[in-house]
């Protein structure tokens, strides 16, 4: 009992800690403030009073908010004795395997900067400066020559690294036995079985109604539909974010979906956010950064290519530059087990004062970064609020899924989360895409790390990223993955090679997300 | 609660094992690490502090110095505490683990040797075994001191002072003050670590190459 009342007052006091230095915090004491000018409020009890007035007036609620926000996206404290590298990532094997992708991104792009002559950062002068602020709204028509660019990595050289991690300590023998995985990934990480994730998405069941399933026209909406946008409109009006995170497990109805993603990542446009936002767009039209070209090439090649998100070419640039010069994003390294790239002020090498982090957030786009925030732009329309909400999904989701850690919702998990449920629930199918060397993450790796956006249409991946908000995390990526491979099973049984497999599953445009995921886990007869 | 960290002797590790070390085939899945304490005299236990490396179950046994001079006897006090969930997996392989004294079975009281048992059963592992292991006793208590005589046999039935029209009441008044105080008091503790938002030193943004350190 001890421990758990010190664990507790920990978490308590880290939680308060975080909290002082937030807008509410400010605003909580304002109004503090302003309510001593209330006449039921009286000095001798003067700490009740304003504990009341805050219940009443609704403040308690975004109080609650906000720690709950907190609870949701650090990790609850470790062991005093345990440093602060063992907090990022505990495992040690992990934590160098990181740093050594690390390095080598840090290379391809120090090389890339050699080897075409062009500063990482470069302060534009004032007549550039002028130009782009005209242009802002429509940077899209810009044609810069990005031929020599080239994205500094790709999702399969990321899985190449997967592939090859290994732990030391564990047997790794050459020869097949009971030790070695069928699939690509040869860690023993811990990853939850069907009956583990049916308790686990237990409101995706059967018996539940779910948006995705329970809308279809076929279906009258008095059954569920109905009722399900009522309950939503009524969670909207309490603002509770806890509440907000439940209900979007049976899928968010459309209209509310914007609010309702706000209200769980806790985000709500203050004045103070539209001029942090206005600032970064100052940032961006001061400085020029080598990250800047990769980030239109990325856009160029990927979301301004695809039909539903080349309309939203000129948000993504106006999201994605800013976002590279925020350095609030830094705070979620202390939970990522990845590190932001480190550089000097020219001529100032190794001195500590003119160290700098490049780019300012530390986050390296690679290619099909931009998907990350093409979906958003369907809810969003505003500027600095697409920004916040894309901010915040990367540093509680989408981070994880480009740095190798055990976390349950890392990438590494989730392959192996895949490649497990498939071997266990498929075994036909496995062995016989692995005989053919089509092994199955080879297809599926792609999608999990973009989180589905590109591959799925807009109106599925949006059910799909409901889930994810609820149930806060990123495993039914994985099991999404398995479910599609379960629903094309009868053709890829017939395929002879990678190349046909790959065409089996090229398109997943008219999948419908919400009956995959509960006929794999709920349904299935094993 | 202050503890006190105790100079221990942890001796190299002894596999248990069945038959011929050199000839079978397994690995040992039971391993004994002794620690003494040599130049303390027995003392309480607190706290037994580590990093675990792969090593699924502990069980301590303890031999305590007795008054009497009957031999001191083995004692288990922790029996198969599970630090691995599933001990083929890589879940609370390298975790950092405090064992308190109410967690025993045993009293605690005059520690003259612990010895440590960690079981792995799982094949799939190289190796096991817990680092950095630290012994904690209970840290000294705060002196006592002896009080002055008023405070310790304060003057019972004193009369108020009776109370002169038109003043409030004094003991309403000090109430207010403290909380008054306790707020000051606050605000001097709180201290914030947000940043403040400027990427660049001095408004000047010119790199090298990144760094590889």
């Amino acid at each position: 009992m001890l421990q758990e009342e010190s664990d507790l007052s920990l978490i308590i006091a880290q939680i308060v800690q975080k909290l002082k230095g937030s807008n509410l915090y400010a605003q909580l004491e304002r109004q503090a403030w302003a309510s001593l000018q209330r006449p039921e409020i009286k000095l001798e009890s003067l700490k009740e009073d304003i504990k009341e007035f805050f219940k009443i007036s609704g403040w308690e609620k975004k109080l609650q908010n906000a720690v709950y926000s907190e609870l949701s996206v650090f990790p609850l404290p470790s062991h005093p004795a345990a440093p602060p590298e063992h907090l990022k990532e505990p495992l040690v094997y992990m934590r160098k395997a990181q740093g050594s992708w690390e390095k080598r991104i840090l290379k391809s792009l120090n090389s890339m900067c050699t080897e075409l002559s062009i500063p990482l950062a470069r302060k534009r002068p004032v007549g550039e400066q002028k130009e782009l602020l005209n242009k802002w709204n429509e940077m899209g028509t810009d044609e810069p020559d990005l031929s020599l660019f080239r994205p500094v990595y790709a999702p399969k050289d990321f899985l190449e690294v997967l592939i090859n991690l290994r732990n030391p300590n564990y047997e790794n023998g050459d020869s097949l036995s009971f030790r070695t995985h069928l699939g690509l990934i040869q860690v023993p990480l811990k990853v939850k079985d069907i009956p583990e994730l049916k308790e686990f998405f237990v409101e995706l069941g059967l018996t539940t109604g779910q948006l995705g399933i329970d809308d279809s026209t076929q279906v009258p909406p008095e059954l569920f539909e109905n009722e399900h946008v009522r309950i939503g409109q009524k969670v909207l009006a309490e603002q509770d974010s806890a509440a907000a995170q439940q209900y979007i497990r049976q899928g968010s109805p459309t209209a509310l979906r914007a609010e309702l993603w706000a209200l769980i990542l806790n985000i709500s446009s203050q004045p103070e956010d539209i001029l942090y936002y206005e600032q970064l767009k100052t940032n961006v039209i001061q400085h020029d950064l080598l990250v800047d070209s990769l980030i239109y090439k990325d856009v160029k090649l990927t979301a301004s290519n695809d039909d539903y998100y080349f309309v939203f070419e000129d948000y993504l640039y106006q999201v994605l530059l800013c976002f590279s010069r925020d350095p609030s994003v830094l705070g979620h390294f202390a939970y990522n087990s990845a590190s932001p790239p480190k550089s000097y002020i020219r001529g100032k090498l190794g001195l500590e004062e003119y160290a700098v982090f490049y780019p300012p957030n530390g986050v390296i786009p690679f290619h099909g970064f931009s998907m990350y925030v093409a979906p958003l732009c369907f809810l969003y329309h505003e500027p600095s609020k697409l920004y916040q909400i894309f901010r915040e999904m990367y540093v509680r989701f989408f981070f994880r899924l480009h740095s190798i850690s055990s976390h349950p919702s890392g990438i590494v998990s989730l392959c192996l989360l895949f490649e497990t449920l498939l071997q266990t629930y498929l075994p036909q199918l496995f062995y016989h895409l692995r005989e053919i060397g089509a092994q199955p993450l080879r297809i599926s790796f792609k999608w999990m790390v973009r989180a589905f956006s590109g591959y799925l249409a807009t109106d599925q991946l949006l059910l799909l990223w409901d889930r994810i908000l609820g149930y806060n995390s990123l495993e039914i990526l994985a099991v999404l993955a398995a479910a599609v491979f379960a629903f094309r099973a009868v053709n890829l049984m017939e395929v002879t090679s990678l190349a046909a497999a790959e065409a089996v599953l090229a398109d997943l445009s008219t999948l419908k997300v919400m009956p995959l995921l509960q006929i794999f886990l709920f349904a299935t007869v094993t | 609660m202050s503890r006190v960290s105790v100079p221990c002797h942890v001796k190299g590790t002894v596999a248990l094992q069945v038959g011929d070390v050199r000839t079978s085939q397994g690995r040992p899945g039971v391993l004994v690490i002794d620690v003494t304490f040599p130049s303390v005299a027995p003392f309480e236990l607190q706290e037994i502090m580590f990093k675990n490396y792969y090593t699924a179950f502990l069980s301590i046994r303890v031999r305590q110095h007795t008054s009497t001079h009957t031999p001191a006897k083995w004692v288990t006090c922790l029996r198969d505490y599970c630090l691995m969930p599933d001990p083929h997996s890589e879940e609370g392989a390298q975790e950092y683990v405090s064992l308190f004294k109410h967690q025993m079975l045993c009293d605690m009281a005059r520690v003259l040797e612990l010895r440590l048992i960690l079981r792995q059963p799982s094949p799939l592992w190289l190796s096991f075994t817990v680092e950095e292991l630290q012994i904690y006793q209970q840290g000294p208590k705060s002196p006592s001191m002896t009080f002055p005589k008023w405070l310790s046999h304060p003057v019972s039935c004193e009369q108020p002072a009776p109370l002169i029209e038109g003043l409030p009441d004094p003991s309403r008044v000090s109430s207010e003050v403290q909380q008054m105080w306790a707020l000051t008091e606050m605000i001097r503790a709180s201290h914030t670590s947000t940043r403040i938002g400027r990427f660049d030193v001095d408004g000047c943004y010119d790199l090298n190459l990144l760094s590889y350190t």
